[in-house]
């Protein structure tokens, strides 16, 4: 296990008090919803940043908002750390639990209460996962935008809490972009409703506030999500390049054009291979990088945009233009683009960054990233959401040689400080969690971040919701553990 | 994901194996999506993510078994959707057949629990006691719901829920001359459950196979195929079942030759095509098992190879489940289906098609009120088709759905045979 990145040391008065919490917590909630053996608290004790690992103190897995409220106003009264988590695959540490702390898991909340096509709305319980919304208003015509490409097991709920992004994010937007409303319960147990059906509400956007929060603000029970109706066609189009600058540079000039497709993504010759290896989906096995470049809309629409996005690729000496033949092949193609991460693992371990840059940048990022993984003796696989400029470095290393395991953390420090020298950010879409937290200061000035802090404890003043993350545990007020 | 053993525990080829199946994990979550019980129960410790933690965990630390890690693991169907999901490729079969087996070892499990199994291990693979035991399930089926009150007796409520109210005899065994040229010889697993519970099956292959000039073998002596016992982690019992049907097997190949080893059980089919990897560790049987692993397939696999002629329509729908075996422990997706469209019949796939019913060889009866749960749930995805007919590659399916629902359920080779020129199946008239 790593243990660059440091945890909050465990609150002794709270460990001291196990046994009651136990017990206290048994009494709220039937026996379904408590974890506590010793045995049973280890798969809770990481997500997919699995490098770092905290059994935490019990789990709880509520069926409806009042037990989230009768949990967290137990917590409250305590002073009892709470780390709320969806499906647990988070890519930075964000539902990593601690010794102290009572992890919710809203697994259980997994119902898809009101669908309303007149307002294009879908009403869902925060564990629902984001791609059976799709699933469920898909056979009339509708879809839900953001498909982080964990979408067949994350929740809505991990979603609003990292402002998830996704493929087709390009042309929809974020979560936040497509998020209504949420029911959110307080730290106290208060419930409160933010945003309704409509697009803007009366007074502070704490919607907005919200999505991106990282469970620090609340913990969402329910959401309202925007239901977007599907286009007539859509067809992701292969792009084969003879070089990952040639092909960095063709995205640039695409958006730069002002031509805004669906989705551009981008994977290198690693990438290229993991996937196809997985998925035989017929990506190019002979060619240094690949966009996958997806257009919707009628014939003529697609036609029409794919023929400027061909003639800027022909500027850049694109290799092959391959246009899926049928709903199959373009399925194998998306399922082997969305399963990138979990293939690697059939050749290495891996962590995943996740810097946005500048379209300008996007050739001399990718250069410079290469550089510094092979500066550590290490290998890159790139695969990542191109024309959002949201890279995805998957830094290649061995988890059971502790040399390599720092060197890949290390490698993965000097990346993301590129990105943000570059003009770009820390995270695109999987949230600063733990991976990237002692990075904020490379981001944000001490006051940029000290006002982030006061709006986090207008919510939380006992620093209790998930408090090992976001925050450097340097300069924290008193009252948030500081070290 | 890192891993932590020692290179004396590495000794053990079971934790080597399962070493390296847990290195291929990198804990992305993607398997509990589409996992049974975590979709039913909500509860990491129930998805395959959760098992496999707890799997490590219990290996790492080199403990026995106890009864919180036996109480999910217990809970795993062995549907395999997860590796289907699992983009790392991760070998779940193998690692949680290691971690049965070591429980199987290691735990002692409370009196009822070891009293139904070895029942079960006793009765079901041998098809004399299990004919024997469904004509005293008939006597005792009344009691069925007062045993249900009790918790420790609910998988004995569960078998004569189970238990068919009649079972239907076997015709007299007639082997016709090939009408065509020869094309083929194979053997047909006759298994254990399946021709007591419903003979029709292999008749209708046989008639079927008969027909399209495939001469059938029937060497003497095999039987169940081990799978039911391997499932419980009774690892010696299972190989035997293996040893006596690979012998069997070898001998008919090496004196008249066998094309391929036909199963229309997928479950047992996929255990069948593992006999190579079961026996790899036994020298003098390794090599023959792989052979038989190589030889077996599965009936619409066969059939695949054989270019049927096209049909005309027939006017009637089917609701195809494709059987957790057969999907995802076997891989076998498409030639069912291309198989009955190609013979006239309309095929709708119902919602949710990568879910178990909650059969699963003897789960309906250990877990009876999971299982309960996901039959209710097959039974209305396949209702909502609103199709004529229900088909499926699975006794085990069979025997499960058809306890939820009215509509006529029958094997995938019954209608082929029936299309083919054999008769109607019983159960459609």
């Amino acid at each position: 296990m790593s243990d660059v990145i440091s945890f909050l040391p465990p609150r002794e008065k709270v460990l001291a008090r196990r046994s009651t919490i136990i017990a206290d917590l048994a009494d709220l909630l039937p026996a379904d919803c408590l974890v506590h053996e010793p045995r049973e608290l280890v798969p809770f004790e990481t997500d997919a940043f699995v490098a770092y690992r905290r059994l935490p103190l019990a789990v709880v897995l509520p069926h409806n908002t009042a037990q989230v409220a009768a949990v967290l106003k137990y917590c409250h009264r305590y002073g009892v750390p709470v780390v709320p988590r969806g499906a647990g695959t988070s890519l930075c540490g964000g539902a990593i639990p601690q010794e102290d702390a009572v992890v919710i898991g809203l697994s259980k909340m997994s119902r898809i209460l009101e669908v309303d096509f007149a307002n294009r709305t879908a009403t869902v319980q925060a564990g629902v996962t984001n791609l059976s919304i799709s699933d469920t208003v898909g056979p009339e015509g509708y879809f839900y935008a953001p498909d982080p490409s964990s979408q067949l097991a994350c929740t809505i709920g991990g979603n609003i809490a990292m402002n998830s992004g996704g493929a087709h994010c390009l042309k929809y937007g974020v979560t936040t972009n497509n998020l209504l409303g949420v029911k959110m319960v307080l730290m106290d147990g208060t419930v409160i409703d933010l945003g309704g059906k409509h697009l803007d509400s009366a007074g502070y956007d704490l919607l907005g506030l919200v999505c991106g929060s990282e469970g620090q603000l609340g913990i969402v029970t329910e959401a309202t999500v925007r239901l977007i109706a599907k286009p007539e066609g859509a067809r992701p189009v292969l792009f084969g390049f003879t070089s990952s600058e040639e092909a960095g540079a063709c995205v640039a000039d695409v958006i730069g054009a002002g031509i805004i497709p669906v989705a551009i993504e981008f994977m290198d010759k690693p990438a290229i291979e993991i996937c196809e290896a997985f998925a035989k989906a017929g990506y190019p096995l002979d060619v240094e990088a690949l966009l996958i470049v997806e257009v919707e809309g009628s014939e003529a629409e697609m036609e029409a945009m794919l023929s400027s996005i061909v003639e800027i690729a022909r500027r850049h000496g694109v290799k092959t233009v391959r246009e899926s033949q049928s709903a199959t092949e373009a399925a194998l193609i998306w399922k082997g683009r969305k399963s990138a991460f979990g293939a690697t693992g059939r050749i290495a371990d891996y962590i995943c960054m996740d810097g946005t840059v500048p379209l300008s940048k996007l050739s001399y990022v990718l250069k410079r990233t290469s550089e510094i993984v092979e500066g550590f003796g290490l290998r890159v696989a790139n695969v990542f959401h191109a024309g959002d400029g949201n890279m995805h470095p998957l830094i290649l290393f061995n988890a059971n040689d502790p040399v390599e395991a720092a060197k890949a953390e290390a490698a993965g420090n000097e990346i993301l400080k590129l990105c943000v020298d570059a003009g770009g950010c820390l995270t695109g879409e999987h949230g600063v969690g733990i991976e990237k937290r002692d990075l904020m200061l490379h981001q944000y000035t001490r006051a940029e971040l000290d006002q982030q802090i006061r709006v986090r404890e207008a919510f939380d003043s006992q620093w209790l919701l998930n408090p090992s993350k976001v925050f450097p545990l340097d300069g924290r007020p008193q009252t948030a553990g500081a070290v | 994901m890192q891993t932590n053993f020692t290179a004396e525990q590495l000794a053990d080829p079971h934790v080597a194996e399962s070493e390296a199946i847990l290195r291929r994990c990198v804990h992305c979550g993607f398997c509990t999506a589409t996992c049974p019980t975590y979709v039913t129960l909500g509860n990491e410790l129930d998805s395959p993510r959760g098992r496999i933690y707890l799997i490590k965990d219990m290996l790492e630390n080199g403990r026995a078994a106890d009864a919180q890690v036996v109480k999910h693991l217990d809970r795993c169907l062995s549907c395999l959707a997860c590796t289907t999901t699992c983009p790392s490729g991760v070998d779940y079969m193998h690692l949680i057949d290691n971690a049965r087996a070591h429980v199987e070892n290691t735990y002692r499990r409370p009196l009822m629990d070891r009293l139904i199994r070895n029942v079960l291990a006793f009765v079901l693979p041998y098809p004399s006691r299990f004919r024997a035991a469904l004509k005293l399930a008939r006597i005792g089926k009344p009691f069925g719901p007062m045993l249900a009150g009790f918790a420790p007796l609910k998988p004995f409520a569960a078998m004569l829920t189970l238990a068919p109210v009649t079972l239907p005899q076997p015709l007299p065994q007639q082997s016709q001359p090939l009408a065509v040229a020869k094309r083929g010889r194979v053997a047909i697993l006759t298994g254990c459950a399946q021709p007591v519970l419903d003979p029709r099956i292999n008749e209708a292959t046989e008639r079927l196979l008969t027909r399209l000039g495939v001469e059938i073998a029937r060497p003497k002596g095999e039987g169940c195929c081990g799978a039911l016992v391997h499932h419980m982690g009774r690892e010696e019992q299972a190989l035997n079942f293996a040893r006596r049907n690979v012998d069997v097997w070898t001998r008919e190949i090496e004196e008249r030759g066998l094309d391929a080893i036909i199963i229309t059980a997928s479950g047992c089919g996929t255990t069948i095509k593992d006999y190579g990897h079961m026996l790899r560790l036994d020298p003098s049987y390794a090599e023959k098992a792989r052979r038989i692993s190589a030889l077996a397939k599965d009936i619409t696999e066969y059939l695949a190879t054989l270019d049927l002629p096209p049909l005309e329509s027939r006017g009637l729908t089917v609701a195809y489940h494709s059987a957790c075996s057969m999907q995802h422990g076997q891989k076998i997706t498409l030639q069912p289906k291309a198989l009955l469209r190609n013979a006239g019949f309309a095929v709708r796939d119902p919602a949710e098609g990568h879910l178990c019913c909650g059969s699963a060889g003897t789960y309906n009866i250990l877990q009876p009120e999971i299982s309960a749960q996901l039959k209710a749930r097959k039974v209305k995805n396949i209702e909502a088709t609103k199709a004529n007919i229900i088909a499926t590659g699975n006794i085990g399916c069979m025997t499960q759905i058809a306890s939820g629902t009215a509509m006529p359920i029958v094997h995938t080779v019954e209608l082929l045979d029936w299309a083919y020129g054999g008769p109607k199946p019983d159960k459609l008239s």
